[in-house]
């Protein structure tokens, strides 16, 4: 086990060490116990009926002959919901509309896409809650769907929503009801003159389809509905505090009547932050007065629930002939699915981040179409427009005959430089990614051999702060339990556990880390947005510098002096001043645990931090593939990651999201896509036909951790999850084209996609 | 839709158990449901994602598709049978030290399905390992690690 240290966290004792995770050992065992392993006395088993269209009018459904099935204990559908407001909730990375939260979860007036929720059924057990589903009739008036971003987007265009009008950034509305939800522009210089300076202008379009964060783990949400008003949920979900504040409202419930336990979870990439199954749960449970499990099939999880935008992308970019970037015009249309919001927000703040492009101009559209509502999914919306982008500097290269890792660096962002949405950086390692790349063994070799080829991208993400909370005891022994308010999705147990431990100056393994129920903690917002690590080890480095003024005071308090006069030393002995007769006194930590019952009480440290400021993370990968060009099959040869951490905490756990976000992005770039058909019939809704990677797909993902210390946190902190999903796309893009000379301008660059641009047509 | 029970008796983890199955269960869903060992995880329910899987008289399966009724007199073996009392097996130590998991939910399918390799094969090559596991999908890791683990339970020195 390597357990060397980096260079930046050799200055502390626990901080880029290994340790075993915490969680470790429930999980090698199956002890573990994630949403769908939880059983209650009295239980029912519920199941959602889903539309078999894309687009219809509900005319009518009928329950009775379900009701009538024995074993059956209650139908739901959206007519037993209270009537939601327009009211806007806070849904974890943004905000919705709690009506159309609730047609999401169950369709009222309409269906909006195949495999949207029209009932829900509990009953006695799983097997008889399926054949109630078949005893459901439902009437539907069939409409024409709506299934490409641009036909959404076109006057005239049939509606999904009668009453939705482009909002503007200035607030204003469209006149006429529209598919196109929102617009956003972004600008910087003057454009014009940026082309005219430029020697030579590139401009290309992208299409990208949807695509599923795929967690292995589908959908699950148990609720128990109490005679005296209160309700218990247990689900997988990447923030209990949003379950808690989505379903409270959509029950008409104050959120104190919720209590949200989040269980073990399988994976969730953003797509486990959003309510579907719990609401449904809570009100069968309301109905039936006994505890109902829901949990989805993989076929409802792929249907349902999560994918990210399907995209068209158009960008222009000028250079100069010595690589300097002069312009950038990027138009940017996301699907959102079925209801407002996708991510082209975020998409458009990133598209050119990494650059320090003078001219710029970016606008972004948000477009309702009949696919499924689009969730948060791993850097959202930033896979796609840095692929567009970062494809079109790689061409820019080409064309100038200019090495691409060379023409980043000659443009690259550093501190002070201001992207177009205004956001001017601090500290940030960029250039340090580039430049580690640059010195990698793999950027250094020679690669050869017929229709091999290899590719570079850069990525940026923003990574975010905002609410964590935690507190911690001392026990006798020395040992501290910590409470968590956040999800666990991937070792962050271990990292937090790890900053309080270092602050304390004892060993990770004497942290006892626990993610509890939202009644238990302070409000902590989700695992996502790189944030965990960040927010949660700030609020770990607070609750422990709290323990530490109380241990003084204690010590303080049993040698019979000032509390100034001693001294919690980053060793974990706490020193005081010499006694009457000139001796020194100090105590280890372990020695003054044990006594702070006998001496006055126990001792609980505690914090709660809302950081709006965050660290910026940047990556550069390297990506050397093989085309077949009988089967237009791709095979990944080699692959470099390279990022900066800020500060690694466990260095295990960041080059486990590193190679994870490169296993994603590379799904993204040869195979994932949703692949309907003209009715809105999405035909590849299993793990067979949505290939996602295998073992055998991928070689071992050799990652180096740069460390530029975010100064914006107590340990240099900046979050990893993410921003390593953003540059496989076009990375792989560019070696394909290094390999068989062809530009792909499609994602997923499928076998399909690669011989259909290889062969000569008319074959 | 009256619906038949089955008795059936099998060893499971090296002990006797004796359960009423609905005959439309499967073997997956009598460990879950019936029997009370949640460790075999569902995440496809129909034999592409690894999760379910556990060994079946030797061999590995997708527990999803077996039916329980097809268990008489079988022997099985789930993830909660790989430890010896609180002794870890070199593979479930192996996947600790490596950090070979994130979020966990396929660490049962992929630890029962690299037991049943290193049985079978005690020094697999790098490939080897990847055409075993193939059959296990797994979101977090990108694989890696999962790899480095098996080779270091099976005694090889890893990068």
């Amino acid at each position: 086990m390597v357990t060397a240290q980096s260079k930046e966290t050799e200055q502390y004792n626990v901080i880029g060490t290994r340790p075993i995770r915490h969680d470790g050992v429930d999980k090698v065992t199956g002890a573990a116990q994630y949403g769908a392993d939880l059983n209650l006395p009295g239980m029912l088993a519920g199941r959602v009926l889903r539309s078999p269209h894309a687009h219809a009018r509900i005319v009518s459904i009928d329950t009775s002959k379900a009701e009538a099935l024995d074993g059956v204990q209650a139908v739901i559908t959206n007519a037993d919901f209270p009537r939601a407001g327009d009211e806007e909730i806070d849904t974890g990375e943004g905000t919705a509309n709690l009506k159309w939260v609730l047609d999401n979860v169950i369709a009222s007036d309409k269906v909006l896409y195949k495999g949207h929720a029209v009932a829900a059924v509990a009953a006695a057990d799983h097997h008889i809650a399926e054949d109630a589903l078949e005893l459901i009739e439902v009437e539907y008036e069939l409409l024409t769907p709506v299934l490409d971003v641009r036909d959404a987007m076109v006057d005239g265009s049939p509606l999904l929503h009668d009453g939705l009008h482009t909002a503007a950034m200035d607030g204003s509305k469209s006149d006429n009801p529209s598919n196109t939800a929102s617009h956003l522009q972004f600008t910087k210089g003057d454009l014009d003159a940026g082309f005219a300076d430029a020697d030579v202008v590139l401009e290309r379009e992208f299409e990208t389809s949807m695509a599923h964060q795929g967690y292995i783990e589908p959908h699950n949400g148990t609720a128990y509905y109490r005679a005296d008003g209160t309700l218990d949920i247990w689900t997988s979900t990447q923030g209990a505090f949003v379950v808690r504040d989505s379903v409270a409202p959509l029950l008409q419930l104050s959120p104190s009547q919720v209590k949200v336990t989040p269980m073990e979870i399988g994976g969730g990439f953003g797509g486990k932050i959003p309510v579907y199954l719990e609401p449904l749960a809570a009100l069968l449970s309301q109905k039936t007065g006994r505890p109902v499990k829901l949990t989805m099939n993989r076929e409802e999880v792929l249907l349902a629930t999560g994918p990210t935008s399907g995209t068209y992308m158009r960008v222009r970019m000028g250079a100069k002939r010595d690589g300097t970037i002069t312009a950038a015009d990027v138009h940017l249309a996301f699907e959102a699915g079925a209801y407002p919001g996708s991510p082209v927000g975020a998409g458009a703040m990133c598209a050119l981040a990494p650059y320090d492009i003078p001219n710029q101009r970016i606008d972004g559209y948000d477009v309702v179409v009949n696919k499924p509502k689009t969730a948060a999914y791993r850097a959202p919306g930033a896979p796609q427009s840095e692929f567009a982008t970062e494809s079109v500097l790689n061409e820019l290269a080409e064309e100038l005959g200019l090495d691409p890792l060379e023409m980043r660096l000659q443009n690259a962002c550093v501190e002070g430089a201001q992207r177009a949405d205004g956001f001017t950086y601090g500290i940030i390692g960029n250039v340090e990614c580039l430049e580690a790349a640059q010195e990698s063994p793999h950027w250094q070799s020679e690669l050869q051999g017929p229709n091999r080829g290899r590719g570079i991208a850069q990525g940026f993400w923003f990574n975010i702060g905002f609410e964590s909370s935690a507190y911690a005891q001392v026990n006798g022994d020395g040992t501290v339990p910590l409470v968590l308010g956040s999800t666990d999705i991937g070792g962050t147990r271990a990292s937090i556990a790890m900053q309080l431990a270092e602050t304390l100056g004892i060993s990770a393994e004497e942290v006892h880390p626990h993610v509890v129920d939202t009644n238990s903690v302070g409000y902590t917002q989700v695992t996502g947005g790189s944030r965990t690590t960040f927010a949660g080890g700030w609020a770990a480095y607070e609750c422990a510098m709290d323990i530490r003024r109380q241990m003084e005071e204690r010590a303080a308090q049993i040698w019979e002096c000032d509390a100034a006069d001693v001294t919690y030393g980053d060793d974990a002995i706490i020193r005081g001043p010499a006694d009457e007769d000139g001796n020194d006194q100090q105590f280890s930590f372990k020695e003054l645990a044990g006594q702070l019952v006998t001496s006055g009480g126990h001792i609980v440290g505690r914090a709660d931090v809302n950081k709006t400021s965050s660290g910026p993370a940047f990556a550069t990968h390297i990506v050397d593939v093989e085309v077949d060009p009988d089967t237009g099959k791709v095979d990944i040869l080699r692959y470099t990651a390279v990022q900066d951490a800020g500060t690694a905490i466990h260095p295990a756990y960041v080059e486990g999201q590193m190679q994870g976000g490169v296993a994603q992005g590379v799904g993204m770039a040869l195979n994932e896509e949703y692949y309907y058909d003209e009715s809105g019939d999405l035909k590849n809704a299993s793990l067979l036909d949505y290939r996602m990677p295998t073992a055998l797909d991928l070689p071992m993902i050799e990652t180096n951790i740069v460390e530029v210390p975010n100064p914006g946190h107590p340990y240099g902190v900046r979050g990893v999850g993410e921003v390593p999903i953003i540059p496989p796309a076009p990375a792989v893009r560019a070696a394909i084209a290094n390999a068989i000379g062809v530009h792909m301008n499609e994602l997923p660059m499928s076998p399909r996609a690669i011989l259909d641009a290889t062969l000569p047509s008319g074959d | 839709m009256a619906t038949e029970h089955i008795v059936v008796n099998c060893t499971i983890n090296g002990e006797q158990q004796v359960f009423l199955a609905n005959e439309r269960d499967s073997l997956l869903e009598a460990l879950r449901d019936r029997i009370g060992l949640t460790g075999a995880k569902e995440g496809c329910n129909n034999g592409n994602c690894g999760a379910c899987c556990v060994n079946m008289d030797g061999r590995i399966v997708n527990s999803c598709l077996v039916m329980a009724a097809e268990c008489e007199g079988a022997e099985i073996r789930t993830v909660e049978g790989l430890a010896d009392g609180d002794q870890l097996s070199p593979l479930q130590n192996a996947f600790l030290e490596q950090a070979a998991l994130q979020c966990g939910i396929c660490t049962p399918g992929f630890l029962v399905a690299a037991e049943a390799l290193l049985e079978q094969n005690p020094d697999p090559s790098e490939h080897e390992i990847r055409y075993w596991l193939a059959g296990n999908l797994c979101r977090c890791t990108g694989y890696d690690k999962i790899i480095k683990a098996v080779q270091q339970a099976a005694g090889q020195s890893v990068v």
